[in-house]
């Protein structure tokens, strides 16, 4: 991984939080040493949103985790964000399918505007093609209450690829919820070693159904299917992967 | 009760405070913790420590394990008792309150609803440098007024933390009712949780703590009584808009045990009297953050006072306390009974209860809760109206009221009325009707006369979850001051604030901005008569409290306008107070509610 561009660009991130506007005790004659009436909390937050074992119909099981993480105030934040899987029974180590850091800014007063740098690639081995890429994405809940995430890349080879993930929650109790979820990859160009092909890439299309046992931990069960389309899917017929599958999974939705 | 037989005789208070002196010694080791003022026999008995008479009071502010509902918690604590002991002054003294700092952070105490100095307010940051460790803060305090107020930290969080109690100023004249014996009834919330881990889950995860969210039950429920179509109309608003119609208290019942005078309702605090006696009850609502419909079913009580000003006497059944707001009611038991003192939350999601009763060890039935409110379109309305609202209140500012009645009507009809519930319905009449009538008491300068209701106010209206037919209600319409308030001129300005906010961050704010990103403070004239607007643009209650100066109520009530030191604003409401700015200085002014002052809504007041 290239450490000193992400050390550099988590650098800027800080010193960008660092800069927002402090207290506005001034104003009304406040002695200096006196404190500000309010004080600005800092809040940091991290979101398993899936952490789950999926057992496909045809693919190779394997341990998925969607997560991420925020440092930072109401405007400004720092995102790490992460997708991944270990496949099981491949002998190879665990892989992110992205790895990323953002500076997060609140654009109004549902979406925030993200960009930085993202990785793609083993999880501290070399048992996976790797690299790095810029990202700009947008996050946020749609009006019915989506909430959407949408991302473009630009690969250190010049690559374009964005994604579309959408997921929302229909509560039936106060502590079950239904949770629909679809995600869909598209890319401007073909990058073979990532099984990526031109145009269209993939639809995963998922439903959940999870228990709060409390509001920070939440078990589910569900079911996904997912298809890879066009260049995509001929890349997957070569490798002797399916281009179309589905599959169960348990896991559990955890919030720190 | 006759409300005429309730004003006229005079009280005998304080003989029978002297008597009772001797009695109360027994029973505060009864008491145990618990403040004494919380005595089952009330003040007018007895009383013992746990009271601090004036004018000279010392407190000790401390952070102890006691216990709360039976279970081990860590509160703050005030010389020993959380909820703090009862201060009782007298009008006229002056009051010398020594506050001594014994935790490992700062602190201070804010004397809620007192006319004072600016430099004794304690509000850190605004009036003084706050109490550090280990160092006393010495209040002086001239006091001029008297009635039922409280006081509190202003510090941090320490107020969700128990640093609360109840202040009592004894007049110095005789008070326009009178009345036998006289308990004080405090409301807390109280969380065994870390104040700071509620507010981080309210910033991080919306909706944390209401376990009364629509579910699909309630969908099809609806669509049996109102069809599918006028369901299907209403859920679509309210999701398109991201926002919850059950939101109506960010922290509810499954975190909260709510206290009345620090016991819990399964712990039941007793209040004793005798069959045929007056009871005066002075009820503070000194919670962080929830609103309470209080009631003793059974007994008519008979409103004398609002936020410690004498009112003229309102018989109710139940009246709606929000947050920091007092209330004194009298009630007269005939019965050789015990009555439920019944404190619902806003939301229903619990409720703190205590018995009036003529013996220790009784009790009577506690009511059923209600169920949760939707909000409706008066809600909605607040916030879809939000662009509205700027350009129709500019076009009054200048042209008066009936370029409002144009514009502002009518972008009201466009902002999706369509699909309005009936109950909606009525309160936009309401505020449309009014409209068309205040415009005939507008002056010269287009303003709106003296104590007219704003249009766009709902006085008339106790809130969300409160059916009118069901029991006589307490609404802000029938408060009604004795004689006038020493000012009387009208007001050479208007200044407008809408209260705002962001329900997906938990960022509060005035005016879209949160204290931080505020460059000064809202400034009043020193002696200015000014008319101060809230609007409020969101869908939650606001407490409002200025420090400092009255407010005086517009609530139509003419010369006879209530004044008030908190303001509910209910979502979607337009009320409007008149304040003379007598008091130079810099005040606090804020929503009282505790988190979203501190996620923002505050602002500096300077009167120079």
């Amino acid at each position: 991984m290239k450490t000193n561009i992400a050390m550099s660009a988590a650098g800027a991130m800080l010193a960008i939080l660092m800069t927002s506007p402090a207290y506005a005790e001034d104003g009304y004659d406040a002695p200096a040493d006196w404190p500000a009436p309010m004080a600005e909390h800092n809040m940091a937050m991290g979101l398993f949103d899936r952490l789950e074992y999926a057992v496909p119909d045809k693919g190779e099981e394997a341990l998925v985790w969607d997560f991420q993480a925020w440092y930072g105030g109401d405007v400004n934040r720092i995102y790490l964000k992460s997708e991944g899987e270990n496949v099981q029974g491949d002998g190879e180590d665990a892989e992110f399918e992205s790895l990323e850091l953002l500076y997060s800014r609140l654009v109004s007063d549902f979406w925030e505007l993200q960009g930085g740098i993202g990785y793609q690639g083993g999880v501290f081995s070399d048992d996976h093609a790797e690299r790095t890429y810029g990202v700009v994405g947008l996050q946020g809940v749609m009006p019915y209450g989506i909430e959407t995430n949408l991302a473009f890349q630009v690969s250190d080879e010049g690559d374009v690829s964005a994604s579309i993930e959408g997921e929302y929650d229909l509560r039936l109790t106060q502590r079950l919820y239904l949770q629909p979820r679809t995600e869909i990859a598209l890319a401007a160009s073909e990058v073979e070693a990532f099984g990526v092909g031109e145009g269209l890439n993939s639809v995963r299309v998922g439903m959940r159904l999870g228990y709060e046992v409390t509001r920070r931990i939440a078990p589910y069960v569900g079911v996904y299917w997912e298809k890879r389309y066009g260049d995509t899917a001929d890349l997957a017929r070569h490798h002797g992967d399916p281009t179309e599958d589905s599959g169960v999974v348990a896991g559990v939705r955890m919030m720190f | 009760m006759a409300s005429s037989r309730v004003i006229t005789h005079p009280l005998s208070r304080r003989q029978l405070l002297k008597g009772g002196a001797a009695l109360g010694i027994g029973s505060a080791a009864a008491l145990g913790l618990r403040p004494a003022w919380a005595n089952p026999w009330g003040q007018a008995n007895t009383y013992a420590k746990g009271i601090e008479e004036g004018p000279e009071v010392a407190l000790a502010i401390r952070r102890e394990s006691l216990d709360i509902d039976g279970k081990q918690a860590r509160p703050i604590s005030i010389n020993g008792t959380s909820p703090g002991p009862l201060i009782r002054l007298k009008e006229g003294q002056d009051a010398v309150l020594r506050v001594t700092n014994l935790l490992d952070e700062p602190t201070s105490i804010h004397w809620h609803g007192l006319i004072l100095p600016p430099g004794m307010d304690g509000v850190p940051g605004v009036s003084f440098a706050g109490i550090e460790p280990g160092e006393t803060f010495t209040y002086r305090i001239p006091i001029r007024q008297n009635g039922t107020y409280w006081y509190h930290s202003h510090s941090g969080m320490q107020e969700q933390l128990g640093h609360a109690g109840p202040l009592i100023i004894d007049a110095a004249e005789r008070e326009p009712f009178r009345y036998d014996r006289e308990h004080v009834l405090l409301l807390t919330d109280w969380t065994f949780e870390d104040p700071m881990s509620v507010f981080r889950n309210l910033k991080t995860a919306e909706g944390y703590y209401n376990f009364q969210e629509r579910t699909i039950a309630d969908f099809f429920a609806d669509v049996r009584e109102k069809g599918f179509a006028a369901t299907a109309d209403m859920r679509g608003m309210w999701a398109k808009m991201r926002m919850s119609s059950r939101d109506i208290a960010d922290v509810t019942g499954s975190t909260y045990t709510y206290l009345l005078n620090g016991h819990s309702p399964g712990e039941n605090w007793t209040a004793l009297f005798k069959a045929g006696e007056r009871i005066r009850l002075r009820v503070i609502n000194g919670s962080a953050m929830s609103y309470f419909d209080v009631r003793i079913p059974g007994l008519k009580m008979t409103v004398v006072a609002a936020d410690g000003q004498p009112v003229q006497p309102v018989p109710v059944d139940e009246f709606r306390i929000a947050v920091a707001e007092t209330y004194d009611v009298l009630v007269t038991p005939e019965d050789d009974t015990a009555y439920t003192i019944f404190a619902e939350s806003m939301d229903r999601s619990g409720y703190a209860r205590a018995t009036l009763a003529p013996r220790e060890g009784m009790e009577s039935d506690i009511p059923e809760r209600r169920r949760i409110a939707d909000r409706g379109m008066e809600a909605m309305g607040a916030h879809g109206m939000a662009g509205m609202d700027h350009s129709g209140m500019e076009g009054m500012d200048h042209s008066g009221m009936e370029g409002m009645d144009h514009s502002g009507m009518e972008g009201m009809d466009h902002s999706g009325m369509e699909g309005m519930d009936h109950s909606g319905m009525q309160g936009m009449d309401h505020g449309g009707g009014g409209m068309t009538k205040e415009t005939s008491k507008t002056r010269e300068n287009g303003m709106l006369a003296s104590g007219e209701a704003q249009p766009g106010s709902r006085y008339g209206q106790a809130g969300i979850g409160i059916d009118p037919e069901e029991r006589r209600v307490l609404v802000y319409r029938d408060l009604k001051a004795f004689t006038p308030w020493p000012d009387r001129r009208e007001p050479g300005r208007e200044m407008e604030l809408h209260l705002t906010g962001n329900m997906e961050r938990y960022m509060w704010s005035f005016d879209g901005k949160k204290f931080s990103e505020v460059t000064g403070p809202i400034h009043f004239e020193k002696d200015e008569r000014l008319r101060l607007i809230l609007v409020n643009d969101t869908m939650m209650e606001h407490p409002i409290h200025l420090h400092g100066m009255w407010m005086e109520l517009e609530n139509g009530q003419g010369e006879l306008i209530p004044r008030k030191h908190t303001l509910n604003v209910k979502p979607g409401e337009r009320v409007s107070a008149l304040i003379t700015a007598d008091a130079e200085g810099s005040w606090a002014f804020h929503c009282h509610l505790l988190y979203h002052m501190d996620a923002g809504m505050f602002r500096v007041v300077k009167v120079s």
